[in-house]
């Protein structure tokens, strides 16, 4: 290997995310004696769930997934980011200005998810970001201490990160849920079968009580006047504004599925489809937790479980894990149908609205009838350093417009790194597929 | 309590708490505006995970570094063109 040349890594098994998934992934692929490697972008193992500064800070389970990956004589590479991948299985990473390649016998995709944020009038503004997003930033350090915050989104996420938010001593003055009363009682109704998990939202709500938490509400627009931003919200009968320091704004989750799609894997309804071995229709590749579909840390878990062994030739330990991982299926189904989007945030934009952000397109710049891939050939819209991770699922939403291709480099890399992991055998640099 | 880590932000010298990242760091200390995009319009984290790229700064010469992915570090230069 010549000086310039990427570091290559020999694994049986690969394991592309280091969140509950890949931690349990890695943690069964190397109790099964295989030579295991774990890539991730973030600093520390524990994806966003277990995001943390200091482990002492996390809850037990958590702790002791990641005391189990320690142990588990797998290699982990963290900040980390996987740009490329290609058959014979072969990833091209780049860590801190430097090529990495890995040469695997098997891959699990355990890149988790993302949120859809969807355009409207004033998103672009500092001080409006995601739902999940403000909660990782306040696990990252962020001050919100008495800091005026509003939390408007969709979904399960809602309760934790509101409660997060004031136990962080933020002024927390309304938490609103776009999904109706009816929707949301129903879906609550239905816990009755998990009572672990309806304890737990009982414990979200209580930990920010007093706080206004409205079903069937949701943001309009949010302006900035004189240093303040004003967010403007309604419940389809009456629309208010109020000003915010810091408005939490996404519509739920999308799963992760760049890095599957890139190599091929076939997507159905949004997620990564897999046999009951969490096998995807590309042979050795394997996907578990949140890329698909099957949301929440339980469903990661055991799905991690499953592809870990399977990746590893011992996909017939795996019968004992089959049953959880399909109840956790039938939940995820029911809080997708719970909290589908309505139709109402499909109208918030107006012809300025920036739909996609990296490159400044507005709404009125694109066409209903565009597909993803026309719409990029026409104003550079997904173009940009996203990759259209936020724009793609926007105009999926808004348009209804399937889901374009990827492209290598899945994320913005040096030059020299590209040129690198290219000559130590890679061949499909700027393709597209 | 985690220690300060000195840091430069366009120049002038910030101490920020170890082991937050440089996006919740520059946040803390006020600032807002991470980058201009392409129309000149501010922008500021977003997503706090890494996938939007709205908090693209330069660190230590290189362009293009989501501060969200980045632990500060002693000395750590910072530009922001915000």
């Amino acid at each position: 290997m010549g000086e310039s040349a990427a570091s290559a890594i020999e694994a049986d098994v690969a394991i592309v995310g280091a969140g509950p998934a890949g931690i349990a992934a890695a943690v069964h692929a190397s109790g099964a004696g295989r030579r295991v490697v774990v890539l991730d972008a973030a600093p520390r193992p524990g994806g966003q769930i277990w995001r943390h500064q200091s482990r002492e800070s996390l809850p037990g389970v958590a702790r002791e997934w990641l005391d189990r990956l320690d142990r588990s004589g797998a290699v982990t590479f963290m900040s980390t980011g996987v740009v490329d991948a290609g058959p014979g299985l072969r990833l091209g990473a780049e860590h801190q200005g430097r090529p990495i390649v890995v040469h695997a016998g098997s891959l699990v995709i355990a890149t988790g998810a993302q949120e859809r944020f969807l355009p409207f009038p004033g998103w672009t503004l500092p001080g409006v970001m995601g739902v999940g997003g403000a909660q990782a930033l306040v696990k990252a350090g962020m001050e919100v201490g008495g800091r005026r915050v509003a939390v408007a989104g969709t979904g399960p996420l809602l309760l934790p990160v509101a409660a997060a938010l004031r136990r962080a001593g933020a002024d927390l003055r309304l938490v609103a849920e776009q999904a109706t009363a009816a929707r949301v009682l129903g879906f609550a109704a239905s816990l009755w079968r998990t009572p672990r998990r309806l304890a737990q939202a009982v414990a979200y709500r209580a930990a920010f009580a007093g706080v206004r938490y409205r079903w069937g509400t949701w943001v309009v627009r949010v302006d900035a006047a004189e240093g303040e931003l004003h967010a403007t919200y309604t419940d389809g009968r009456s629309t208010w504004a109020e000003p915010v320091d810091l408005l939490c704004a996404a519509s739920g989750l999308v799963p992760s599925t760049e890095l599957a799609r890139l190599l091929g894997c076939a997507v159905v309804d949004g997620g990564v489809a897999v046999d009951r071995l969490q096998l995807t229709s590309v042979p050795n590749v394997y996907a578990a937790g949140e890329p698909t579909g099957n949301t929440g840390v339980d469903a990661a878990l055991v799905e991690g479980a499953i592809a870990g062994l399977a990746a590893a030739g011992r996909g017939d330990e795996a019968g004992a894990y089959i049953p959880a991982r399909d109840r956790h299926r039938d939940f995820s189904l029911r809080t997708v149908s719970a909290f589908r989007l309505r139709e109402e945030l499909r109208r918030r934009v107006g012809p300025d609205t920036i739909v996609c952000r990296c490159e400044d397109v507005p709404y009125s710049a694109l066409r209903p009838s565009w597909g993803a891939r026309q719409a990029k050939l026409a104003t550079r819209a997904g173009m940009g350093s996203c990759q259209a991770r936020v724009c793609g699922p926007a105009m999926q939403y808004l348009f209804g417009s399937a889901a374009d291709s990827v492209r290598v480099p899945l994320l913005p890399t040096p030059l020299g790194v590209l040129a690198d992991l290219s000559e130590s055998g890679n061949d499909s640099q700027g393709a597209d597929r | 309590m985690s220690l300060l880590v000195q840091i430069r932000v366009n120049g002038a010298p910030l101490g920020v708490p170890g082991g937050s990242s440089l996006a919740a760091a520059l946040l803390n200390a006020g600032f807002t505006a991470f980058r201009m995009s392409v129309h000149g319009e501010p922008r500021g984290p977003v997503c706090g995970m890494g996938t939007c790229f709205e908090c693209r700064v330069t660190i230590d010469g290189a362009p293009g570094r989501r501060a969200c992915l980045e632990p500060v570090r002693e000395g750590m230069a910072v530009e922001l063109d915000g």
